[in-house]
């Protein structure tokens, strides 16, 4: 078993035990969302920055109120910004709607129909964020050299997808994500494309250093079940991974029992 | 005087503040955040700023999201 006390992850100037992040959308209801991410375990869950409505009822309960600030890690994103100006402009009004947090997801999404992200759009936006003192994670493609671009501009983690951001087709490109976690020196962190568990099982056994979900977890049959299996792959990936698995011997069996001292 | 506030008109009386803007809404209890013709306004600024005829506000929260 992983010490856990060993085995922190820290991305930016903050350290974490979980390696599960998620997010906070598609839930039937609040209480449903608090009960899957307590079940998950996670410790960093990301919000969306949206208009309040006008002339609400002050009582009127809010996602703050079930997932508070003071017991997780806010991760604000900008999901629904195409470009570089209304990313950086939503990520300004979420560092001052939370009294200062720095810590951010910037996603610059190119196409309404695949949310695949717009790379050139996201290097220039993660350029002005991160001199403006952000600590960005970065979600992106899984383009090696534009993760390594966006590692030295000074992005605190690399997220690139696995597939489509709510698809559910799991991790479609493993040889690329590898290329990505051996060349980078900050956290990578697969965001997006995750359906179940034995998918975010894999991105930890490649190496990542974490999993982002919202969908796999929030549009299960029982979201909180499925919770408890995604925090529970997470921990089984991540040991197989410092555990370092056998080699693979191919078309070549080794038996597991003794081949002398059979009954003759 | 008339105001947009996240992408609506609004009517207001003169001599509001922007936190008085926030009252109005009903967020001030809330964790929100302003921007006021494209400049954030900050936390500390809302009851020094005078709302002024044709202002553009973006009024945010956070809500669910991944």
């Amino acid at each position: 078993m992983v010490d856990s006390t060993s085995d922190k992850f820290i991305v930016g100037s903050r350290e974490f035990n979980s390696r599960l992040l998620v997010g906070t959308g598609k839930y039937k209801d609040f209480q449903e969302t608090k009960d899957a991410i307590t079940e998950s375990g996670a410790e960093i869950v990301t919000v969306a920055i949206r208009r309040t409505n006008i002339g609400q009822n002050a009582d009127e309960p809010s996602l703050i109120d079930f997932i508070p600030p003071s017991d997780f890690t806010y991760l604000p994103n900008t999901a629904g910004c195409f470009n570089a100006e209304d990313s950086i402009r939503t990520l300004r009004l979420a560092r001052e709607l939370l009294d200062g947090h720095n810590l951010v997801k910037l996603e610059v999404l190119g196409d309404k129909e695949t949310l695949y992200p717009n790379v050139i759009e996201t290097i220039e936006a993660a350029k002005v964020l991160v001199k403006d003192g952000f600590e960005v994670m970065v979600y992106t493609s899984d383009d090696p050299i534009v993760a390594k671009m966006l590692e030295d501009i000074g992005c605190v983690a690399i997220m690139p997808l696995a597939s489509l951001i709510g698809s559910g087709m799991g991790i479609l490109n493993p040889w690329n994500l590898e290329i990505i976690i051996k060349n980078s020196s900050v956290p990578v962190i697969v965001d997006a494309g995750v359906g179940t568990a034995s998918d975010a099982s894999i991105a930890m056994e490649l190496g990542c250093d974490g999993v982002l979900m919202n969908t796999a977890i929030a549009e299960a049959k029982n979201p909180i079940m499925m919770a408890g299996a995604m925090r529970k792959a997470i921990e089984a990936g991540r040991e197989a991974y410092l555990a370092g698995r056998m080699n693979k011997k191919l078309y070549q069996a080794d038996p597991s029992s003794p081949t002398s001292g059979l009954i003759k | 005087m008339k105001i947009w506030v996240n992408g609506e008109i609004k009517n207001f009386e003169e001599n509001l503040t922007v936190y008085n803007l926030v009252e109005e809404i009903g967020v001030v209890s809330k964790k929100f955040a302003v921007e006021c013709n494209g400049e954030i306004i900050p936390k500390s600024n809302l009851k020094d700023t005078l709302v002024k005829e044709g202002d553009k506000f973006e009024i945010v929260g956070a809500v669910g999201g991944g």
